[in-house]
């Protein structure tokens, strides 16, 4: 039993697990809401538009997270506006925006001469993640989470039939800001244990896997806050072991999951109960 | 009078006016938004408390069209919409809309006693959790539409004619006076429209006011007390011969425009 405890003794370790539990509660959770509503390309799009928030903050010796923050949130609003509009289809509207801040970030690191700086913006480094930064994860995943079961009726509504929400006076659009600011929130913390490129996955993967084996919310909730922390679990092993890249460990581990539940469920000819 | 309403909260709704109609229509001009042609134009309409209106007319007549801006889905750019008196959204609890199939994501993960519910969430607002008597009046009103053996399926399991029994449980479960009802004839089995039918003539009883959109020319007189018919977005007169009944107000006071 060694091989289990041994890392868990490595302080590194132990921050590195509580953070990749938070990320995987919050964006797990949260994800299932990314799938049913056919966010997943928000969900990518928000991850990579915070890069050139990070470096504006790195260059003027500010607060990364807050840069990040300040980013993520700016473009939900964005998006939220551009999907009003409709004078573009709103995946070109996006496509357009999350290039342009993705190049524009990219552009600002070129000015600093160095990448490597930023490559745990850009891959992730959960062993850099210190005291503090946990203390803001837990802050967003108890939000998201107190979102969810407090609002669980009116997300659910807005999710399915958006027409009788407004006729009954529910605003689909606020749950939908709700939903990009929320998302905002989570990508922002799963940038430090994923990376930009890889965050998107920790939202769709486990909650796809979960789509895959029930047809009742809570269920799916439940079912992909298990595959995320599985997948963490498992990632870090394979990545203190193999001394391989923490973020794309758990991704991959994610997407094995994945495999799995397509698989069965192949097998088994039929969507479960 | 100066009493605020706050849709979807606990001061949701105003008293109706006292005698007055349970929909009043006077539109000159209403378009969706981002497009430019008008879908509806010049069409007046006086629904008396406790009647049944049809609203007949072929595709595109804007019969929907009509019905979503009576549930404030769609907003009037010259002309006015009241519901007992009042503007649109000042008494949504009273007002049940019953959608087309294709407006549901019916994929969703949700089961067919939680759709039924939603009808019931106009009177909870935010935060609140459905009472014991919802989930009593709910199932009631699965067993009257012969789907309390559906409650547990995944809402994309029914068949068509079953999906819109449980859209009709919902507008039936929100306990309202008046049901806007988006072809609730259309595309059904046999069963479905004997118990649809049914229900029409219960509502009726139960001094409900119904305004129906329907192609079903054969069941008019039996199910309705007036019609309104309409044509590319305008009301037209009634075809030679068919039925109309309750006069519904076409003749317009000329001094009453709004603009």
């Amino acid at each position: 039993m060694h091989w289990l405890i041994d890392p868990l003794r490595d302080p590194f370790m132990q921050t590195a697990l509580a953070a990749a539990t938070l990320m995987g509660l919050a964006s797990a959770t949260l994800g299932v809401y990314v799938v049913l509503r056919r966010m997943a390309f928000i969900g990518d799009a928000l991850s990579h538009t915070i890069l050139p928030g990070v470096v504006i903050a790195y260059l003027n010796h500010w607060n990364l997270t807050v840069g990040a923050l300040v980013a993520g949130l700016l473009t939900a609003l964005g998006i939220g506006w551009f999907s009003r509009r409709q004078t573009l289809r709103e995946d070109t509207a996006i496509g357009i925006l999350f290039t342009g801040m993705f190049a524009l970030g990219l552009l600002l690191i070129s000015t600093t001469g160095s990448f490597r700086d930023f490559t745990h913006i850009l891959f992730g480094s959960i062993l850099g993640v210190t005291r503090s930064d946990l203390g803001l994860m837990a802050a967003v995943t108890g939000l998201v989470l107190a979102v969810l079961w407090l609002f669980d009726k009116e997300l659910e509504l807005t999710s399915f039939d958006p027409t009788h929400a407004e006729a009954i006076g529910l605003r689909a659009d606020w749950l939908r800001y709700g939903l990009l600011g929320l998302l905002a929130l989570t990508v922002v913390i799963g940038v430090q244990v994923a990376g930009v490129v890889l965050t998107s996955a920790l939202l769709i993967t486990p909650a796809a896997t979960a789509s895959l084996l029930t047809n009742r919310l809570p269920r799916m909730m439940a079912l992909s806050a298990a595959v995320a922390l599985l997948s963490a679990v498992a990632g870090l092993y394979t990545s203190y072991y193999f001394d391989v890249s923490l973020g794309a460990s758990i991704v991959l581990a994610c997407t094995l999951c994945f495999g799995a539940a397509w698989a069965a469920r192949s097998l088994s000819g039929r969507r479960g109960g | 009078m100066s009493e605020v309403i706050l849709p979807y909260s606990r001061h949701n709704h105003a008293d109706p006016v006292s005698g007055a109609p349970a929909l009043a229509v006077r539109i000159e001009r209403a378009l969706y938004p981002g497009t430019a042609e008008p879908a509806l134009r010049d069409i007046t309409l006086t629904v008396p408390v406790g009647t049944r209106v049809a609203l007949v007319g072929p595709n595109g007549a804007g019969k929907s069209t009509l019905l979503k801006a009576s549930a404030g889905l769609l907003p009037v750019q010259s002309g006015t919409i009241r519901l007992y008196g009042r503007p649109v959204g000042d008494c949504r609890h009273r007002v049940a809309y019953l959608p087309q199939r294709s407006d549901l994501d019916w994929r969703f993960p949700a089961d067919v006693r939680r759709l039924v519910m939603t009808g019931r969430y106009v009177h909870l607002g935010w935060l609140r959790r459905p009472s014991r008597q919802d989930w009593a009046l709910v199932d009631q009103t699965m067993d009257a539409l012969g789907i309390a053996h559906l409650a547990a399926r995944q809402i994309g399991e029914l068949s068509g004619g079953q999906q819109q029994r449980a859209l009709l449980a919902r507008a039936l479960a929100q306990e309202a006076d008046l049901l806007l009802l988006d072809e609730p004839l259309n595309a059904v089995d046999a069963d479905t429209r004997a118990v649809i039918a049914r229900v029409l003539s219960d509502l009726r009883q139960a001094g409900k006011t119904v305004v129906a959109a329907t192609h079903d020319l054969g069941r008019l007189e039996t199910d309705f007390d007036g019609a309104l018919y309409l044509c590319e977005g305008s009301e037209v007169a009634a075809p030679p011969g068919s039925f109309t009944g309750l006069r519904l107000g076409q003749e317009r006071p000329e001094s009453e425009h709004s603009h």
